[in-house]
């Protein structure tokens, strides 16, 4: 029986998809709500599932469960099965992306309340989530392509949500096609290994790379391909570009892209298939330059950012490059811990912005303020996970970023002093985006945002406030269960800090060195947005003109969008290439089709005038041709 | 001398290229139809002469020359109507004026 539980997981929100799209929205109009409930029933069992798989990937001595395959494909002598792994790496991960998801479901009932498209809402819902949880435990590389691409057509659809909105729906299909590169990358490696091993399956090919017998550039360049997919939908340098924009969907979804599910794809690539990068000197130096790069480079995009879900869309993308600098230093447990931290305090943050979006009618922080007044809750919470966001002992986030700043620190010392910096400047633009919204007067917030009331702010409803009081608590305990070393070892890897009790691991960590320096370093990150948002001690705006140029580049996000739209699009695909094309359609394919039509024609033309109407003439050609035939025959025969 | 089969075939061979030439050659559409009829019975000599000295027990040669017998009665009968149609149309039996199928 039990072989069968974790195939229900993604089939049953699967299920969940097609009965409200199918069933619900074209008759059951009148009843938005129920297709709500479909959604947070469905996901709910697929949390429970998943909790149940846990424990038993936990009760396995080896820590993974077999499951048998099922054949899917046969072409010739290439057989595709499909199965699933439900090991560690996958028990871990569908239980966050299902607990996150299904809390974001329940935020979502009062945050989508009477939006007309609730029904199609909640079945893109479903699909995305289905399609994460299946990406998570699938076993092979087709398969794992295939929810690879369903989560990428949920996050279109998700994003585009308000289609009418132009800029919505250019979000859209921004974040489809950025994404495309890297999945062009990602899938030129599934051939490229499955040309040199002959096996799209993931634990052979792990076996493949251990064993060594595919070494050197070939295992570097597939490596580095399936790591162009990971920068694509992890939103890494240079792909970046699109995450920021996707801002432009309902926030529960932003808070289910950006924590727990799409952006996490990526990182979860790079895990699954560790041994390949591991085995790659290159590939996993690769990862974690541009993880400790992009780290602080998003990092230093969020510092200027008035809208409170872009400060976010930054945080999240410097937060992936700390989990590919976990992942490139140190090893799966790394990234996953920081994934998994990370996946409940950033839903949470993405909840509450939308909390507040929801009183006061807009993302501008600074038409906000002086909310923590009048949404306690959401002030709580938000405050409890921009402190675990900044690394402040002992809730999650501190445990995870200790671990990536340790091992970065063995590693490489440039990328650790980065991720420094990039500590102090996460600390500083979590802390001015929560002076900003909570604290100070209110300035005035607007009635024209999405889901807002306008007019008086006030907190949000109980079915709002519930799942990120949940999340909150997550935020603070759930950094503690690495305190022992439990989930490093879960994870397959031996620690060295093993070995504690849970309480001489909370507290002991205070005296290691590296962990006061990061403490000091986000407590000086706090403090100095204390001094300039909330006391003004320091002028923001003298600040900003002293350092005008820097302040500009900054705020035009380093013009990455101006350079990709206005060179790379216009100038090198527009002008370039395509003109190309165009000319090569207009010239040959046109050509050939016009050349051949007039070509029959003139030749009909040419031979019309062998048809005489005399009857004789056709006759002598007739037995000319027999006569032709037969001579051929009696030659050749 | 006696007679054979290849003699007959002969016969059968100079009086299908007479019908041939004539059919080919002529103007007259009347003479036309008479030269089909010439091939047709060249066709039937060969035929008899063939299941005479091939296959002697069967007389599938002559049944199928009686059948083309037959044939050549019903193509004559449409032939001759169609030309005496053509001929109240148009005042002429020559074939180089029935050219209307040209392009």
């Amino acid at each position: 029986m039990s072989s069968y539980v974790p195939w229900l997981i993604f089939l049953i929100p699967l299920g969940s998809f097609i009965v409200i799209s199918l069933l619900l929205r074209p008759f059951f109009k009148q009843h938005p709500r129920v297709s709500g409930y479909v959604t947070i029933c469905s996901i709910g069992i697929s949390c429970l599932l998943s909790f149940w798989v846990l424990k038993e990937v936990i009760a396995t001595p080896e820590h993974r469960i077999a499951i048998p395959d099922v054949q899917w494909l046969l072409i010739g002598n290439l057989n595709v099965h499909i199965g699933l792994i439900v090991d560690s790496l996958s028990a871990v991960m569908v239980v966050v992306v299902s607990l996150v998801s299904l809390l974001i479901q329940v935020y979502s009932q009062g945050y989508m309340h009477g939006d007309p498209g609730y029904h199609r809402y909640f079945a893109f819902m479903s699909l995305f989530t289905a399609c994460m949880l299946g990406l998570v435990l699938a076993d092979n590389l087709v398969f794992l392509f295939l929810f690879w691409e369903g989560v990428g057509l949920g996050s279109y659809l998700l994003i585009g949500f308000w289609f009418h909105r132009p800029s919505a729906a250019n979000a859209a299909k921004k974040a489809f096609i950025v994404t495309r590169f890297g999945d062009f990358g990602f899938l030129a490696a599934i051939l490229f290994l499955f040309y040199h091993t002959g096996t799209f399956d993931i634990e052979e090919l792990h076996a493949i790379a251990i064993a060594g017998s595919l070494a050197g550039t070939v295992l570097t360049w597939a490596a580095l391909g399936i790591f162009m997919g990971a920068v694509g939908k992890s939103a890494q340098f240079p792909l970046h570009v699109w995450l920021p924009d996707a801002m432009e969907g309902p926030t529960p979804v932003s808070a289910l892209i950006h924590a727990a599910t799409m952006v996490a794809a990526g990182v979860f690539l790079v895990a699954r298939l560790f041994p390949l990068f591991e085995h790659s000197h290159v590939a996993l130096t690769t990862v974690a330059v541009i993880g400790g790069f992009t780290a602080i480079f998003a990092a230093s995009m969020g510092l200027v950012m008035t809208d409170i879900k872009r400060v976010l869309a930054y945080s999240t993308i410097s937060q992936l490059g700390y989990m590919m600098l976990g992942l490139g230093t140190g090893g799966i447990a790394l990234g996953i811990f920081h994934l998994f931290n990370h996946a409940f305090f950033k839903a949470l943050l993405f909840l509450g912005a939308g909390s507040v979006n929801h009183a006061t009618g807009t993302f501008d922080m600074r038409e906000m303020g002086g909310l923590r007044r009048v949404m306690p809750w959401t002030y709580i919470t938000f405050v409890v996970a921009s402190l675990s966001l900044a690394g402040i002992w002992p809730l999650s986030g501190f445990w995870s970023k200790d671990e990536i700043l340790a091992s970065a620190l063995e590693g490489n010392t440039v990328l650790f002093y980065l991720a420094l910096v990039t500590v102090f400047m996460t600390a500083f633009y979590m802390f001015r985006a929560v002076f900003l919204t909570f604290h100070g007067e209110y300035r005035g917030g607007s009635s024209a945002g999405d889901g807002g009331h306008g007019g008086k702010p006030h907190e949000s409803p109980a079915v709002m406030v519930v799942p990120m009081v949940i999340l909150g608590i997550l935020s603070v305990v759930s950094g503690w269960l690495n305190v022992t070393g439990a989930f490093d070892g879960f994870l397959g890897h031996a620690t060295a800090s093993g070995g504690h009790g849970f309480v001489q691991g909370l507290f002991g960590v205070l005296s290691h060195p590296l962990a006061l320096v990061s403490l000091m370093v986000a407590g000086l990150g706090i403090l100095l947005a204390y001094a300039m948002y909330d006391r003004r001690w320091i002028s923001a705006e003298t600040v900003g003109r002293m350092f005008r140029p820097v302040y500009t580049m900054l705020y035009r996000k380093y013009w990455f969008d101006e350079l990709y739209e206005r060179v790379i699009v216009v100038r090198f695909l527009v002008d370039g290439v395509f003109a190309v094309f165009a000319r090569f359609d207009a010239q040959f394919i046109d050509g050939a089709v016009n050349g051949v039509a007039s070509g029959v024609s003139s030749a009909g033309a040419a031979v019309r005038r062998a048809h005489t109407g005399q009857l004789q003439v056709y006759g002598i050609t007739m037995a000319a041709g027999i006569i032709a035939i037969a001579v051929c025959f009696y030659l050749f025969s | 001398m006696t007679v054979g089969l290849v003699h007959y075939l002969l016969l059968s061979g100079v009086l299908f290229s007479i019908g041939l030439y004539g059919v080919l050659a002529k103007r007259n559409v009347v003479v036309i139809l008479m030269c089909v009829e010439i091939m047709l019975n060249a066709t039937n000599v060969a035929l008899v002469a063939l299941s005479r000295y091939v296959v002697p027990a069967l007389l599938t040669g002559q049944i199928f020359a009686v059948f083309v017998i037959l044939v050549a009665a019903a193509e004559v009968a449409v032939g001759i109507a169609i030309v005496f149609a053509i001929y109240r149309k148009r005042q002429s039996v020559n074939i180089n004026d029935f050219d209307l199928m040209k392009w």
